[in-house]
Parts: C-alpha cells; sequence; structure tokens
C-alpha cells in the first residue's frame, strides 16, 4: 500500500477532485498548507512599502491506494494539476505499513 | 434670550452623531489590526468615553469652558465643577441649553482620546492606556481645546487665545482635535517603540469589512462634529454639511489615484483612508471654503497624507494605523490651506491668498499649528516617558506575540469553534 501526497496549486484543486472521483478514487484528506520551492516568492506592494512574501498558499492532498493503482492515480493528479508552469507543485508516495478502519478493524487492503 | 428649539434640536442630534464616531472609529481600528489584538483596539476606543465622560464631568468642561485663568492659556477648573451650574433653564450658550453645548463638547474631548490609541496597536498594557487617557486629556486637551473653542462671550467671560487674540481659523477642530491627536500619536509611538515584525511584515487589516463600516460611520458622524459646531440649525449649518460632503469625496478619490499610480492598485483600506484624510482637512476649513475650495482642500490634503503614511518606515517610528499620517498631516494640510483656499464668499468671510487676502490668514493658522504641535508633543512626549519609567506601559515581548486579547482581555474576537471545541 502507498500514501499519495500531492501539492498542487489551490486554483488547481476542484478540478483535481472532480477528476480523481471520476477516476475511482474513494477518499482522500485535503489540507491548505503554505511553502516554499522553486517557484520562489514574490514582492508585495501594499501602502507604498513592499514586503517580500516567501511562503506561498498550496493545496496538499493524501490519498490511500493499493500498490497497483498507484500509477494510475498520479497520473490523474499530474494531468489535471499541470498548466507547464513553475509553482504546479508535487506528488511523491510513501510505503505503508498497515490501514485499519475505525469502525469495523477491517485492516490492510480491504481497509482502503 | 430664550431657547431655540429649531437649534436645540439640531445639536441633540448632533451630539448623538459625534458620539456615534468614537464606536465608528472603534471599528474603523479594529478591522486595521490583525485578529489577536482587534479587541484591545476596540476597547481603547469605547474605554476613552467612559474615563473622558466622568473627568469632563468633574473637572474637564470647566478647564476648558470655565473663565479664562490668564492670557487665554486655561480655564478655571472649579468654575463649573460638577456641572451642577448648568442646571437652569436660564443657563443658554447662544440659543440652546449650555448643558446640551457641554455634552456636544464632551464628544470632541473623547474622540480626540480614542484617536490616539491607533498609534498605539498591539502593544499598550491596557491600565496604561487607560490612566493615559484621564491624564493626556487634562494636560493636553484641555488646554488646547480652550486655546481654540472657548470664545469670548463679553468682559467677564474671556476665552482661549488662538480664537479670540490670534483669530485663527478652526472651525470644528483642526488643530486641537486632529493635529493634537496626530502630534500626540507620534511622541506616543516614539516611547513605546515598534511591534515585533514592524517593517518586515505588512500587518495587513484583519476585517476589511469592519474598517468601511467604521469609516461609514465616522461619514456620517461627521456631520455633527462640523455643521454641528455651526451650534445652530441655519446657513452656516448647511454649508458646513455640504463642504463635508465633497472634500471627503475629493479625499477619497486622491488617495485611490495616488495608490494606483504609486502601487498599481488601488485599496480598500486606501478608500477608508482618503475618507478619513478628507474628512480631517475639511474640519476647519468648512466654514470658510466654497464648494470648490473644499474638494481642493480635501484631495490636496489626502494626496499629502497618502506619500506621508510611508515615512514611518523611512523613519523607523511605529505609528501602527496611521494617526499621524493621516490626522497630523491632514489636520495640518487642512489648518494652513485655510489661509490659502477661504473666500468671503463662505460663511467666515475671509479671504485668504489665492482670494487676494494675502498672506495674513495663512500666518495666523500657521501659528496656532505651530503652538499645538510644539506644546502637545512636549507634554505627550515627558507623559509617556514618566508612565513608562514608573508604571511601565509595553507588554511583554510573549505576549505582543500571543496577542494582548487575551492577555488583557481574557477573550478573543473571533471564536471559530474548531477540532476542539466539540462538534461529531
Amino acid at each position: 500500500m502507498l500514501l499519495i501526497t500531492a501539492i498542487i496549486k489551490p486554483g488547481a484543486f476542484e478540478e483535481v477532485k472532480d477528476a480523481l472521483r471520476a477516476a475511482g478514487v474513494k477518499g482522500m484528506t485535503v489540507s491548505e498548507v503554505s511553502g516554499m520551492g522553486r517557484q520562489g516568492g514574490h514582492v508585495e506592494v501594499y501602502r507604498g512599502a513592499e514586503y517580500p512574501i516567501d511562503l506561498i498558499s498550496k493545496v496538499r492532498l493524501e490519498i490511500l491506494a493499493e500498490d497497483k493503482e498507484a500509477k494510475g492515480i498520479i497520473n490523474v493528479i499530474v494531468k489535471t494539476a499541470s498548466t507547464n508552469s513553475i509553482g504546479d507543485g508535487k506528488v511523491w508516495t510513501t510505503p505503508v505499513h498497515d490501514v485499519v478502519r475505525v469502525r469495523t478493524g477491517e485492516s490492510g487492503e480491504a481497509a482502503i | 434670550m430664550a431657547i431655540n428649539t429649531g437649534d436645540t434640536a439640531w445639536m441633540l442630534v448632533s451630539t448623538a452623531l459625534v458620539l456615534l464616531m468614537t464606536p465608528g472609529l472603534a471599528l474603523f481600528y479594529g478591522g486595521q489590526v490583525r485578529a489577536r489584538s482587534a479587541l484591545n483596539m476596540i476597547m481603547m476606543s469605547f474605554v476613552s468615553m467612559g474615563v473622558v465622560g466622568v473627568i469632563w464631568v468633574i473637572y474637564g468642561y470647566s478647564m476648558t469652558f470655565g473663565r479664562d485663568l490668564d492670557s487665554g492659556l486655561l480655564g478655571d477648573p472649579t468654575e463649573f465643577i460638577g456641572l451642577s451650574a448648568l442646571l437652569s433653564e436660564d443657563a443658554l450658550f447662544g440659543g440652546i441649553p449650555t448643558i446640551l453645548f457641554a455634552a456636544f463638547q464632551a464628544m470632541f474631548a473623547v474622540i480626540t482620546v480614542a484617536l490616539i490609541s491607533g498609534a498605539v496597536a498591539d502593544r499598550m498594557k491596557f491600565g496604561a492606556w487607560v490612566l493615559f487617557a484621564g491624564i493626556w486629556v487634562t494636560l493636553v486637551y484641555f488646554p488646547i481645546a480652550h486655546w481654540v473653542f472657548d470664545f469670548d462671550s463679553g468682559e467677564s467671560d474671556p476665552g482661549g487665545w488662538i480664537a479670540n487674540d490670534l483669530a485663527a481659523i478652526d472651525f470644528a477642530g483642526g488643530t486641537a482635535v486632529h493635529i493634537n491627536a496626530g502630534v500626540a500619536a507620534l511622541a506616543l509611538a516614539l516611547v513605546l517603540g515598534k511591534r515585533v515584525g514592524f517593517g518586515s511584515k505588512p500587518f495587513k487589516p484583519h476585517n476589511l469589512t469592519m474598517v468601511m463600516l467604521g469609516a461609514a460611520l465616522l461619514w456620517f458622524g461627521w456631520f455633527g462634529f462640523n455643521a454641528g459646531s455651526a451650534v445652530g440649525s441655519n446657513y452656516l449649518a448647511s454649508v458646513t454639511f455640504f463642504n463635508t460632503i465633497v472634500a471627503t469625496g475629493a479625499g477619497m478619490l486622491a488617495w485611490l489615484l495616488v495608490e494606483k499610480i504609486r502601487d498599481g492598485h488601488s485599496t480598500t483600506l486606501g478608500a477608508a483612508s482618503g475618507i478619513v484624510a478628507g474628512l480631517v482637512a475639511i474640519t476647519p476649513a468648512c466654514s470658510s471654503v466654497t464648494p470648490v475650495g473644499a474638494i481642493l482642500v480635501g484631495a490636496i490634503s489626502s494626496i499629502l497624507s497618502a506619500y506621508a503614511v510611508g515615512l514611518k518606515y523611512k523613519f523607523g517610528y511605529d505609528d501602527s494605523l496611521d494617526v499621524v499620517g493621516v490626522h497630523l498631516v491632514s489636520g495640518l494640510a487642512g489648518s494652513l490651506l485655510v489661509g490659502v483656499f477661504a473666500s468671503s464668499a463662505a460663511p467666515a468671510g475671509v479671504d485668504g491668498l489665492l482670494y487676494g487676502g494675502g498672506a495674513d490668514q495663512l500666518i495666523k493658522q500657521a501659528i496656532a499649528c505651530v503652538a499645538v504641535i510644539g506644546y502637545c508633543f512636549i507634554v505627550t512626549f515627558l507623559l509617556g516617558k514618566i508612565l513608562d519609567k514608573t508604571i511601565g506601559i509595553r507588554v511583554k515581548r510573549e505576549e505582543e506575540i500571543a496577542g494582548v486579547d487575551l492577555v488583557y482581555h481574557a477573550e478573543s474576537a473571533y471564536e471559530l469553534g474548531g477540532v476542539f471545541k466539540g462538534g461529531r
């Protein structure tokens, strides 16, 4: 089993979510995050003074998937979120040792 | 002379309008700070209504409008102590009961103190603010208001020197209220020092809809402030009322234009600031300029203020919500521009520089401004220093970072629930 973590632009979130649902993904956890990367920051001008903004808002998606499903899910995210510009985000996977459904106690792939 | 019911009705309404400016200011300021200190910001304005209101009854009115003690500098604090002496149907000020005039003027003292609080956002001990409010209004506001607002009424009741001996024109308080509050704000901000993170973070307003509501209430209340200063329901009130509309509109447009050119976008906060700058500027001038003059006074002052709000970063004083940039600068500009744009077509009947009156009025205006700036800065700075050395006026660094609302009021402006507050 794998945990897919995707960091994407907030503006891409709704489309990615809809595409994932259409592709049969049943569950995900979403959080609003900020961070920095190659996009770098920008300078904001407010009331005549300039301020460097180095943290940028992003959306983080977390999806548990069976090993054989992961590749397809990642493809959907990358295809939908890409605008071919810097700052579109990143997707990565981490191995998951076990998953347990709280309600039933089922574990492993049955709990996804 | 008998009570004039028309005048009395208008002054009752005007007094309520000016009172409303202080809660309006609380919203205007409260929305501009970060969420963690919004309540403290609001409370600094509200508490001024209590502190100054009570002191006004005891000796404040008397210090301001009591018989002059010497050379137009101060009223006798004991003459009207407790204000019982005003409780007579025969105690009249023009056509209105003197007790109503006392109520109207109390509101001016309240808002002048509240205005200062914008410069000390996020970092002043609440108790120190309450104490400062009471002492400052006594040592600085009452004397200056006496200079500016207490006109002679006969041999037996001489008034203040700026109103009578100098004859500078300050219709509703460009010097006594706005320059005064702006200078006090500068002095107190210098004593307090900068907020943690000043200059490196934008400290954007946490609630601009609240700021706009506050600006709207200020504009609305300002009709009482300016047109009410006519102390009558008449032609003078009507002209000052009208000028209060157009100078303010022009002030807003001018600020938005400066921002568009300088920063690339016109902000909501810029609209609110331009409104206040226009209101401040027309305050001293509303009786002495034509409607076109009012537009120029509002626009020029607002442009100066829009550029002045950036100076705090250059010189390193944390005038948090731009009390200096808006009230001192536009108060000064409006007061001086009386000497330029005054037209004898307006009720005050004086010609300024542009209307062939020479520099005479301009010089009088400048003397009044310099006197108020000098006296206010010295006394406020010393008062701030003394309070800081004795009781301490600044909160601890960790309290400032956590937010003064929880530390001083045990409340948060926004209890938004969240994960640990229940729910399924």
